[in-house]
């Protein structure tokens, strides 16, 4: 079991989510509650790390990464090292390909919470934030909290998107998933069974736990 | 007292296309009244700031919620507005009381509880205060919503079709409690409905919609007696709306006696006791005209007037005759054939005949609900 690769995975997951909850949850909602121009071009872009090879995303990652380019050069002179093959890299990389997984569901629970229900907050006199806080979020958790286990599983197991834009770097870019192909080419059948049987297990509870918040979801909707 | 007119004019011509320009002052009750699709609920939207018509103007007392002219528009956080929606639109994760205390965000924390009690006991809802929406029946989802629309202190109170979703007996139950209700309320209250019961149950005033545009509208005994207006006749049928105190009751024989203004009648009722006030509707089919006064009928109710308006409409085979008795108009829909052989025409003094069993009436206090 390489822990360092373990520990990683972790750091990435939450770095991930720290910065991925709150914008699904503005773009969900928005995508939920308002009718605007480009709606359906916004809806498309968000899905299509679903369907784009991971190869491909990180190729065009990896061109904006590039020092050559502004965001590259912007972080680099921020930082003083480049964002391709960096943790900040992977981090920014897991960000864009879990979008789908988590602006969906947080959109859908929105969906579900009926446009009467949020105009009797406004007429409650609520304020658009009191409003989601204290009605939408309530009715809506267990599609934000689907969202962020979804997010976290798929961040521990993504493999392409990482090994394009972060490499195999050892406590930088070496996440678990990457680590059990690591081993797997050494040779090394044990550490890589012992690190897959670790990401079946998780992928198992997190399919258990969203189960059983989407049951509880269509339960609420009597 | 506060200046709580609320005045509305609202023009567009789609996608609902809307033209209607009404006032409502405070204590008055103003029905909208019209058939589904005509834009009756858009109205209550528009005033509360939920929906936003390409021209409209609404004005709460001094202040201006929507003008689309000079570009005000308050957002509906910030309007003083009750609105109960049709389907109540209740807070399905919070208890009755939390619902309440979540429209008295204006109010100091330690307070908000017992004012929610406060509210939820004036709606008469106090042992069910625990429970979430889910778990109460129509009427008492009613209830919270009614006391959650009335947690904001608003500046007006809108009810959209507020007994759709109940069935007979709680719609007539929850009339009589609005009625109550609404005798202590210092603001406009504007109801939508499709059920002209509601309308003559419980407005002072009423306007009348179709597709987006005001038929006709007035004070409720003022329209009621209008002889022209052949929507209402189509719709519903005519009938003078008038108000009347109890006077004799005769429980032997089954009849009261109600005084109004210009007269009395004799009603079929057992219930309601002497110096209630009741509504009463006269429906004008259920009228006879005499020029004499009649003998040997097994009639009580025989009104003297004179004839203060007659309409015809020429498509349309009967004949409206509108008679004036006391400060009461009463409508009668007579044939072509009886104006003519009667030679009735404006000015004229004429007997009308009204079976007391066909006078509708509607109590406003001391009804036994159960009988």
């Amino acid at each position: 079991m390489d822990w360092a690769a373990f520990a990683l995975s972790m750091q990435l997951g939450v770095a991930t989510l720290a910065i991925l909850l709150p914008l699904s949850l503005a773009l969900g909602r928005t995508l939920a509650v308002h009718r605007f121009a480009g709606r359906g071009v916004v809806e498309a872009l968000v899905a299509l790390p679903l369907v784009l090879p991971p190869t491909v995303l990180g190729f065009y990652l990896l061109q904006v990464f590039s020092s050559r380019s502004v965001v590259g050069q912007v972080f680099a002179s921020l930082s003083g090292h480049a964002l391709a093959f960096s943790f900040e890299g992977l981090v920014l990389a897991s960000v864009l390909v879990n979008l789908p997984f988590a602006v969906q569901p947080i959109q859908r629970a929105f969906e579900s919470v009926p446009a009467d229900i949020r105009e009797a907050a406004a007429c409650c006199g609520m304020s658009p934030w009191r409003s989601l806080l204290t009605v939408e979020l309530p009715l809506a958790w267990p599609g934000v909290v689907t969202a962020a286990i979804l997010a976290f599983a798929h961040t521990l197991g993504e493999f392409g998107v990482v090994l394009m834009v972060g490499g195999n770097i050892p406590a930088e870019t070496r996440t678990l998933s990457i680590a059990i192909y690591d081993r797997l080419q050494a040779f090394d059948d044990r550490a890589a069974g012992v690190m897959a049987a670790t990401l079946l297990l998780l992928a198992l509870i997190t399919l258990a736990v969203t189960n059983a918040l989407s049951r509880r979801v269509i339960l609420r909707r009597d | 007292m506060t200046d709580r007119r609320l005045s509305v004019s609202l023009r567009q011509s789609g996608p609902i296309p809307l033209d209607v320009e009404f006032a409502c002052d405070s204590g008055e009750v103003l029905a909208i009244f019209g058939p589904s699709g005509s834009g009756k609920t858009t109205i209550l939207r528009t005033i509360a700031g939920l929906y936003r018509p390409s021209h409209a103007r609404v004005r709460s007392g001094s202040e201006v919620w929507t003008d689309t002219t000079s570009g005000v528009f308050t957002p509906p956080y910030r309007r003083a507005v009750g609105l109960v929606f049709q389907e109540y639109a209740l807070f399905p994760h919070l208890t009755a009381t939390s619902n309440v205390i979540a429209a008295l965000g204006h109010q100091p924390r330690t307070e908000r509880h017992s004012r929610a009690q406060q509210l939820l006991t004036r709606v008469h809802l106090s042992d069910q205060v625990n429970r979430r929406p889910h778990e109460l029946s129509g009427g008492e989802r009613q209830r919270v919503a009614l006391a959650r629309a009335l947690a904001r202190e608003p500046a007006v109170l809108l009810l959209d079709e507020p007994f759709a979703a109940v069935d007979r007996p709680t719609r007539r139950r929850m009339q009589d409690e609005i009625d109550d209700l609404r005798r202590t309320l210092d603001m406009p209250l504007v109801i939508v409905t499709h059920d002209f019961g509601d309308v003559v149950r419980l407005s002072s005033h009423l306007l009348i919609l179709e597709k987006g545009r005001t038929i006709a509208s007035g004070a409720l005994a003022e329209l009621t007696s209008r002889a022209d207006l052949s929507w209402l006749r189509e719709a519903v049928g005519l009938g003078s709306v008038f108000d009347a105190v109890v006077g004799t009751t005769h429980r032997s024989r089954g009849l009261i006696e109600l005084r109004f203004d210009g007269g009395s009648l004799l009603a079929a009722d057992r219930t309601l006791p002497q110096g209630a006030s009741v509504r009463l509707r006269v429906p004008a089919r259920e009228v006879i005209l005499a020029t004499k006064p009649p003998e040997g009928l097994s009639l009580h109710n025989v009104l003297v007037g004179t004839v203060s308006a007659i309409h015809t409409d020429p498509a349309f085979d009967h004949v409206i005759v509108q008679l004036s008795v006391g400060r009461v108009l009463l409508l009668a829909e007579v044939t072509r054939d009886a104006v003519s052989s009667l030679r009735i025409e404006s000015g004229m003094r004429l007997h009308a005949l009204i079976k007391s069993v066909s006078i509708e009436v509607l109590s406003a206090h001391g009804r036994d609900e159960t009988n």
